[in-house]
């Protein structure tokens, strides 16, 4: 039996990855990966909980967190693909539209 | 060594195989990466051959060997249909039992000979590393199908290989067919799976388990206490469900539509997938759950009939098609259905000797027919072929043994595996002559086809295009030494499975223990009443209508004649309907696939319409309401606030420089915010 607590500790490695990604990458496809990195460290932790606490909706929760980011990298490749078709940049400095 | 214990390292070989080559074959050398892919299979048949030897070293009741590796699912837990507390728990196990020993052996074994036969043969492509990776990892989960002990292991492998299978169908990807073909395969092999899941789902709800052991054993001990009865409906749905994978798998009807269509990929694909390995994965799965099928006899009919039906109606395609591979892969189609015939006539180790006879002749002739398109830089219209017996003649060689084999001549293995399945579907307590008639009939179209095939290619006058024909060249050794190898085990491999009329059938005795009926029945042994004599004559009848077979084709094909011109005019309307495969695709098309593009467009027709038409008119109104509402909004809010912003902007100047649009550092300013709030929340508590 692996202890809980290196589950939750790949969590927040896996979590502060996906952070950081999303934070320092220019690139838009690594950003939403990093995304799905986030989630998926979220996953570890509902799970790690499930078993600790022998409470299957937790593992419940997740499949549905995997539906959604299914969902979720569809309408984002779906968007990427249309910003390049208008922009042809994948570089997020160059969207810059929110500016004042 | 014990390699008993071993035996979960069988699919890992070829799985290093595949990380390798998959990648870095590409900086690799083509013999390296042949060597790696070739070899890592051979260590797999080295060990399965040495667990299998050691397997029947056994005594026989013990003949039964699981390893678990690691447990893999423990997720909480459940309630059975019965009642019964359990959890869902799967491990990573395998079992190595006489089923799974025989399949392999036959996957290893032949799925060698076809690397290295495939290092000859793909050695001027692109890509030769990518074909070889997904042919290791073809391997892989073909192996975890077979040797996995639970229905989970052999759900992953039987997904792994329905991959590989659409990566190989489509490895000449720049083709638009071979795509196609890939889809296709994928997409009805999906309708398969739909059927195996619910299979598989419904044995966990009603038994518990997963794992074929305990499944085995809670059905042997329902039986004996009266909780389980024969017929009973939910072992007629798990029978149904389950068969609808195994039509997926192994191309029955409905299903079979897209395994002649996958002979656009490769030919050692064609042989090692889509004729001796993954399409008998429906066989295995059906002789594998055998004890549910005993208890369901309902679903064991629909097994046999569909099998016998999808004989005769690939067969009866395979009579008129030009394309030598087409003719092949409808031969696959209708001896797979041979197969089903005999487990729906409940003779499931026949089913599994000639699963095993036809893996080697089946292999051969696709092999032989590779070197044959490999001669005549791929020509596969058998009526660009003739007169290639002297100028291949060890690929001629090989492919008429091959042919003699599959048509059933005495003393090959063909003929002990189909007469062994035609004398059940006629002699067995689930058989019935009507079955017999239809079999032998298929047999006598099978030896037809078959021998088109090889006078077409080999014999009459050569229909070569000219310049084609002096470039003609006998295969690399690195082919020509498979098919040897495997046409002598064409010719060898019937004879541990003789009939009973000529001796003890070794290969049903080894198999006994997997198919030891679940409830002792009282007629059991009326089959033995049959007298030997009836067995030999029926034996003969259906050599005698191969003969036929053989005769017809012999008569047009390899002597000048114009018989074959003369009954397709004759009978112009049938051999249209033939050549066209009985427009089932055309069928298929009109049925699901036009409709799935009609409700596409209908959708997109009610979003553009209705809808947008929607958004469209409410804008539109809007816009007219806003005539009245915009001058009072322009004059007198606007001038507020614009009066208000004015000021704002005018005083607001150095808080602007942080609003830089770009996302990310308002993403950072977020984060920073969630970091100050925990830090605040922690501070409370700490």
């Amino acid at each position: 039996m692996v202890p809980t607590h290196h589950y939750l500790l790949l969590g927040a490695a896996l979590f502060t990855i996906g952070v950081v990604g999303v934070l320092t990458r220019r690139n838009i496809m690594v950003i939403l990966m990093s995304i799905e990195l986030m989630m998926n460290a979220v996953n570890i932790n509902l799970i790690a909980f499930s078993g600790r606490l022998g409470n299957v909706s937790g593992q419940v929760f997740a499949i549905f967190v995997i539906t959604v980011a299914a969902a979720e990298a569809a309408v984002g490749l779906g968007i990427v693909i249309a910003m390049f078709k208008n922009k042809e940049t994948m570089n997020i400095n160059e969207i810059d539209l929110m500016k004042w | 060594m014990n390699f008993l214990d071993l035996i979960w390292l069988i699919p890992l070989f070829p799985v290093a195989g595949f990380i390798i080559n998959g990648l870095f074959g590409k900086r690799m050398p083509k013999t390296a990466v042949g060597t790696i892919a070739a070899g890592a299979v051979l260590i797999s048949f080295i060990f399965a051959a040495g667990a299998v030897y050691q397997l029947s070293q056994l005594p026989e009741h013990e003949r039964s060997h699981q390893v678990t590796v690691y447990e893999w699912i423990n997720a909480g837990p459940a309630v059975t249909t019965g009642g019964q507390e359990t959890r869902f728990v799967v491990d990573w196990a395998f079992l190595l039992d006489p089923l799974s020993s025989v399949m392999v052996l036959v996957v290893t074994g032949i799925g060698f000979l076809i690397h290295v036969y495939s290092t000859g043969y793909m050695w001027e492509e692109d890509g030769f590393y990518r074909f070889f990776a997904y042919l290791n990892l073809f391997m892989f989960s073909m192996l975890t199908l077979i040797l996995g002990s639970n229905y989970l292991m052999m759900f992953i492998g039987w997904e792994g290989v329905g991959l590989c299978s659409y990566l190989l169908i489509g490895y000449y990807f720049h083709k638009k067919s071979a795509g196609d073909a890939a889809k296709k395969a994928f997409v009805v092999n999906r309708v398969g799976d739909w059927g195996l899941a619910i299979g598989i789902l419904l044995i966990f709800a009603t038994f518990g388990s997963l794992d074929y052991q305990t499944v085995e054993e809670v059905i042997r001990a329902g039986v004996a206490s009266g909780q389980y009865v024969i017929s009973q409906p939910i072992f007629i749905g798990i029978a149904l469900a389950l068969f609808i994978g195994a039509c997926g798998k192994s191309a029955q009807i409905p299903l079979y539509v897209w395994l002649p269509d996958a002979m656009e990929g490769p030919t050692p694909v064609s042989a090692l997938i889509h004729a001796a390995t993954m399409v008998t994965a429906g066989v295995y799965m059906v002789a594998r759950s055998n004890w549910i099928y005993q208890m369901a006899p309902e679903a064991l009919a629909v097994v046999a009939i569909v099998g016998v039906l999808t004989a005769l109606f690939a067969a009866s395609i395979g009579l008129v098609q030009n394309d030598i591979k087409r003719v092949l892969a409808y031969s696959t189609v209708s001896q797979l259905g041979y197969m089903f015939l005999a487990l729906g006539v409940g003779a499931f180790a026949a089913g599994v000797f000639h699963l095993m006879t036809h893996a080697f002749f089946k292999a051969l002739l696709f092999l032989g027919s590779g070197s044959v398109i490999h001669a005549l830089h791929h020509e596969q219209d058998m009526r660009k072929m003739g007169a290639l017996k002297n100028k291949i003649p060890i690929t001629f060689l090989t492919m008429a043994i091959g042919t003699l084999a599959i048509a059933g001549t005495p003393g090959l293995a063909g003929f002990f595996s189909k007469d062994e399945i035609l004398w059940q579907a006629f002699s067995s307590e689930h058989g019935h002559p009507v079955l017999w008639l239809i079999a032998a009939i298929v047999a006598g179209m099978t030896s037809f086809y078959m021998f088109r095939l090889l006078f077409m290619t080999f014999y009459g006058e050569s229909r070569v295009d000219h310049h084609t024909e002096q470039h003609i060249h006998e295969s690399p050794r690195a082919m020509t030494v498979p098919l040897m190898v495997l046409a002598v085990g064409s010719v060898l491999a019937g004879y541990i499975g003789l009939p009973k009329w000529l001796g003890p059938n070794l290969f049903e005795h080894w198999l006994e223990p997997v198919f030891e009926p679940v409830q002792v029945a009282a007629v059991a042994e009326e089959a033995a009443h049959h007298s030997a004599a009836l067995e030999i004559g029926m034996a003969a009848v259906s050599v005698g209508i191969a003969v036929i077979g053989f005769l017809i084709a012999y008569t047009t094909y390899a002597k000048k004649s114009d018989r074959a011109e003369r009954v397709s005019a004759q009978f112009k309307g049938l051999y249209q309907a033939l050549l066209n495969k009985w427009y089932v695709d055309e069928l298929y098309d009109a049925l699901w696939v036009h409709r799935a593009k009609d409700l596409g467009r209908g959708l997109w027709r009610f979003d553009g319409k209705i809808v947008d038409g929607l958004v469209n008119e409410t804008a539109v109104g809007t816009i007219r309401t806003a005539v009245g509402s915009g001058w009072w909004d322009r004059w007198i809010v606007d001038g507020l606030v614009r009066f208000a912003g004015g000021f704002v902007k005018t005083a607001s100047w150095p808080i602007r420089l942080s609003a830089t649009g770009y996302t990310q550092n308002y993403a950072l300013v977020m984060v920073f915010g969630v970091l100050v709030l925990v830090g605040y929340v922690l501070w409370g508590t700490l």
